[in-house]
This record gives C-alpha cells, sequence and structure tokens, in this order.
C-alpha cells in the first residue's frame, strides 16, 4: 500500500537532484509519474530507475519557460495516465547572479520566466485537471533565499519570494475545490545545481555545506523528496498556502549571539548588579 | 514496517483532542507511546485506543506546570520502554480570556506556565535522553494564533508566540546532538477544546470551523496527527526549527477587498480550563 497508490504526478526538473529524488520517492508510493526535463538523458535514466522499482513514469522533455509545452506535459498525463493528481513545479537554476547593477534586463527575464513564470503556468494548467478529480496537490520548490534577501543573488531570491507569494494567493484561490497549493523553502542541498559549480565537486561541496546548518550535514535531494511526498499525499489534506522549509536550520536564526559562551550557566541580572 | 518502529515517544494533553490522535498514529506505525494528561479517564482510554492499533503504551497522569511531573514523565518513558526519541509537548487550554485589562495577573501566570514553561521543561529533561541516543525529534504545539495578533486570548497568543520561538532558540543549540526541535501551528480544529465551549457542541464547531479558511472544513485532530508523525520520523532527519503551519490556508491571507465578516460565537471573560473541565 502506497502513500500515492492510484495518483499521477507532473514533476519539471526530474532529470536530476530534487526532482529525480522525488519521481523515485512517488513511484516507489505508487504514483505514475510523468517526468519532465530539458535534459533528455537524465530524464530517461529517471524513468529507467521508477520502473525499476516497480513504479510507471514517462519521460517528456519540457522547457517550462514555454507556455505550449507546460500544458503539454498536462495533457499527457491525462492522455497517458488519466488523470492529475499532483503537479511539482521544481525545475531551477541559479539564474542572473551578481551586482544587480551588472545584471541584464535578458537575464532578469529568462530568470523570472523559468522560476517564476513556469510555477505560474504549472498552476495555470493543472488546475482544470485537478477540479475533475475533485481536488488535488499542487507543490513548488521555492527557496530559502525566498524568505530573506542575499547579495548577488537578487533574482532569484526575488522569482523564489514571488513563489511564496503567488502560493498564498493560489491557495485562497482554489482551497475550496480542495486543490491544495504548497511550496518548499530547501537550503543548502547538495545536487546538481550547486556541486557542479565547485571546484571540488560533490565531496568538496558536501563538507562545505554541512557547516551551514545547525544540523551539521549537508542537505539531500530525499530531504526534500520526503517533505513533497507528504505534501503530494492526503496526508496533508489541510495543510495549503504554506512555505514548507526544509534546512537543517538555517533559517532558524544566527548564533552569532551565542550566551551558552558565557562560563556557567546562571542568570543574568539587571545590568546595575554585578556578575557573580 | 511503521515509520515509528522502535521509538518510544512521550505525548502530553494525550487524553483527547491532537494528543489523543497523536498517540493512536504514533502507535499504529509501532512507537510505544507515553501518555500524559491531568484527566486520567480520558488518558487510560487512549492507552486503550493505543492497544487496539497494536502499539504499546502507558498513561502517567501529569501536570505540565510542574517541574517534578514533566522529569518524572522523562523518567517513566525511559523506566518503561528504555529510551526516549520523541517529546510532543501538545497540552495546552484556552488560559486567560477577556480583555487586557480584565485578565489577572495570577490567570496570566498559569496560563504561561501551562503553555509555555510545560514546553521548556520537556525541551530540558528530554534532551539528554535523546542525547544518548544520537538524536531525536522534540516537537511542540503552538498555533497560528503565535504567528499574528487577533487569533486567540492575548496570554495564549503570547505564548504560543514564544513556543515558536524557544522552538527556533533551541534548535539552534541541539542541532549538533542531531536533536530537531519543531513546533505545530494549527488553524481551527474542532477539538473538545474547542467545540465543549460552543453552544451546539461538535456539530456547530464543524460547521463555523468549516468557514474560516480557504479550504472549506473544520481541521480534525488527524491532521495534526499526520503532521506530528512526519516530524516524529526520519522523513525530517533534515527539518529543524520550523513552525509547521496546518491551517486549511487561514494564515495564507485573505480577499483583500470585500472579505467577509464571519459571524463569531462570543466566548465569555475568565479563565477557560482544559477540554476535560466543565465550564
Amino acid at each position: 500500500m502506497g502513500k500515492l497508490d492510484g495518483k499521477v504526478a507532473v514533476i519539471t526538473g526530474a532529470a536530476s537532484g530534487m526532482g529525480r529524488a522525488s519521481a523515485i520517492r512517488f513511484a516507489r508510493e505508487g504514483a505514475a509519474v510523468i517526468v519532465t526535463d530539458l535534459n533528455e538523458e537524465g530524464g530517461s535514466g529517471t524513468v529507467a530507475e521508477c520502473k525499476t522499482l516497480g513504479g510507471k513514469a514517462v519521460f517528456q522533455r519540457v522547457d517550462v519557460s514555454s507556455e505550449a509545452d507546460i500544458k503539454g506535459a498536462v495533457d499527457r498525463a491525462v492522455k497517458e495516465f488519466g488523470r492529475l493528481d499532483i503537479m511539482f513545479n521544481n525545475a531551477g537554476l541559479g539564474g542572473a547572479t551578481g551586482p544587480l547593477e551588472k545584471v541584464t534586463r535578458e537575464n532578469w527575464d529568462r530568470t523570472m520566466a523559468i522560476l517564476l513564470g513556469a510555477v505560474f503556468l504549472g498552476i495555470k494548467y493543472s488546475v482544470p485537471e485537478l477540479r475533475k478529480v475533485g481536488g488535488g496537490s499542487i507543490i513548488s520548490t521555492s527557496s530559502v533565499g525566498g524568505l530573506r534577501g542575499s547579495g548577488y543573488l537578487a533574482a532569484y531570491c526575488a522569482a523564489k519570494a514571488a513563489v511564496i507569494n503567488l502560493t498564498q494567493s493560489a491557495a485562497i484561490e482554489y482551497g475550496h475545490d480542495h486543490i491544495r497549493v504548497n511550496c518548499i523553502c530547501p537550503g543548502g542541498v547538495n545536487t546538481p545545481l550547486i556541486y557542479a559549480g565547485s571546484k571540488g565537486g560533490y565531496e568538496e561541496a558536501e563538507k562545505n555545506m554541512a557547516r551551514m546548518q545547525p544540523i551539521p550535514r549537508a542537505g539531500r535531494p530525499e530531504d526534500i523528496a520526503n517533505m513533497a511526498l507528504f505534501l503530494a499525499s492526503d496526508e496533508a489534506e489541510w495543510i495549503t498556502g504554506t512555505a514548507m522549509v526544509v534546512d537543517g536550520g538555517m533559517n532558524t536564526g544566527n548564533a552569532r549571539f551565542r550566551l551558552s559562551n558565557l562560563a556557567n550557566a546562571g542568570f543574568s541580572g539587571p545590568s546595575y548588579t554585578r556578575g557573580s | 514496517m511503521g515509520k515509528l518502529d522502535g521509538k518510544v515517544a512521550v505525548i502530553t494533553g494525550a487524553a483527547s483532542g491532537i494528543g489523543r490522535a497523536s498517540a493512536i498514529r504514533f502507535a499504529g506505525e509501532g512507537a510505544a507511546v507515553v501518555i500524559a494528561d491531568l484527566n486520567s479517564e480520558g488518558g487510560e482510554a487512549a492507552v486503550r485506543d493505543c492497544k487496539e492499533h497494536g502499539g504499546r503504551a502507558v498513561f502517567q497522569k501529569t501536570d505540565v506546570a510542574s517541574e517534578p511531573e514533566v522529569k518524572g514523565l522523562v523518567d517513566r518513558a525511559v523506566k518503561e520502554f528504555g529510551r526516549l526519541d520523541v517529546i510532543f509537548n501538545n497540552a495546552g487550554l484556552g488560559g486567560a480570556v477577556g480583555t487586557i485589562e480584565e485578565i489577572t495577573g495570577d490567570n496570566w501566570d498559569r496560563t504561561l506556565a501551562i503553555l509555555l514553561k510545560s514546553v521548556f521543561l520537556g525541551m530540558k529533561y528530554s534532551v539528554p535522553e535523546m542525547r544518548k541516543l544520537g538524536g531525536g525529534s522534540i516537537i511542540s504545539t503552538a498555533s497560528v494564533a503565535g504567528l499574528a495578533g487577533g487569533r486567540g486570548p492575548h496570554a495564549y497568543s503570547a505564548a504560543k508566540a514564544a513556543v515558536v520561538n524557544l522552538t527556533r532558540s533551541v534548535a539552534l543549540e541541539v542541532g549538533k546532538d542531531r536533536i530537531r526541535v519543531n513546533c505545530i501551528c494549527p488553524g481551527g480544529i474542532n477539538t473538545p477544546l474547542i467545540y465543549n465551549r460552543l453552544p451546539g457542541g461538535r456539530q456547530v464547531g464543524e460547521q463555523f470551523l468549516a468557514q474560516l479558511q480557504a479550504i472549506p472544513r473544520a481541521g480534525h485532530a488527524e491532521d495534526i496527527a499526520a503532521m506530528a508523525l512526519f516530524l516524529a520520523s526520519d522523513d525530517s532527519e533534515w527539518v529543524t526549527g520550523q513552525a509547521m503551519v496546518v491551517d486549511g490556508g487561514l494564515t495564507a491571507g485573505g480577499r483583500l477587498f470585500g472579505q467577509d465578516q464571519q459571524q463569531r460565537p462570543t466566548i465569555p471573560g475568565g479563565f477557560a480550563g482544559p477540554s476535560f473541565e466543565k465550564n
């Protein structure tokens, strides 16, 4: 008995990283999965892995910034498996980086199209299908970067913040159809998006990222896949409009003010008293 | 194969509502559960429910505002089942109600002791046991009332906001020990704490609460139990410091213009006690 038995899911960016881990997790729990990506080789690999685990999956090449392609992915789900229950808008990239004054209008627009426009399109085309089956779950990948600003990554952060707010608005609009809309805010998850650009590759990134949050290990795609599965399943039937943070505690606060550095536990009195 | 096989959990306020639903869920997933409550009758019934679901459970009468009793609760888990993996600081009540001028200092203190100090105590005494095992999960019940004003009585809202921030603060401290600290912010859940105080009881609670949020049904204790199970299980191994909102969309926002004014049942001033007490 899988948690997603009989359900059909579309996952974008499923050739690698979080999308791939989620496709595998969903398939293992009984879902039929439309694996979409620009990367055909990786996408076919994901499909093969889903099938090895006894799941159903097909690959569809999708450019998430293309309205026709997103519509095509939803149509494919219905054509291939007869329905759509879950839409996971996950595809992403770093986008325009560097000082804001150097970011070109063109790179800004591309970033927004891929990180934000894609989520809008995913919601737009999945809602009618989800409504037909009496409800469903829309999940999008936002980021801890959408909760706070960050230097040299403004376009990414702005787009991810917009994903959170779009999630809330859509949740309010479609709650009465029992369509739930949530997003996930991953922290430092060691995916190819990160380690492909790091000099020492996967191992080096794993070491560096272990120090970025209270829980002393790098995030794994499976950590995000676990949350995606929870949100996709009927366990989360009353959860909508949320931004679920999965970051090992990174965004919980900063530990710069370490009272634990005081030698002894005790009581810190008013300023006019002497410490004992 | 349960999600909590081999784990031992303490749940406070487990005689009814969210705590009881969570105890049953945890037991069904293989955990041994120590059911804590002031309400012995409900607590013993929860133990029977857990056993019916194939789980192990014992009841321990506990006043969560009492330090020796919370310590005793953790000790009981270790004595009875040999370890502690999960503590769910869930016990609650409405506490001091009324306008800010009407609230007495005594009722303020009682409210904060039951809603906030109890969470501190639960963390304080469970951390050493979890550290011995190389990690664990601390879960507390906060509330959507702890995230913004106007969603609950003053003292209740302040205490729940403090639970959210205590969660973050302690998460930073014990992350290195792989102890995860999270809380859940339920919205309008139709538990005895709510419907016992409504004229018309459970049915009216169900109808009233169905209109509060985007998803057109009242929240159920099982909705929160599902989140508690996720947070208790290894599926959330990298989740800490979070306030998980389970509210059917209540806090996502509303229609900015022309929002309907809901007809709210009025709750009289005073002190709203635990759900098993009569008004």
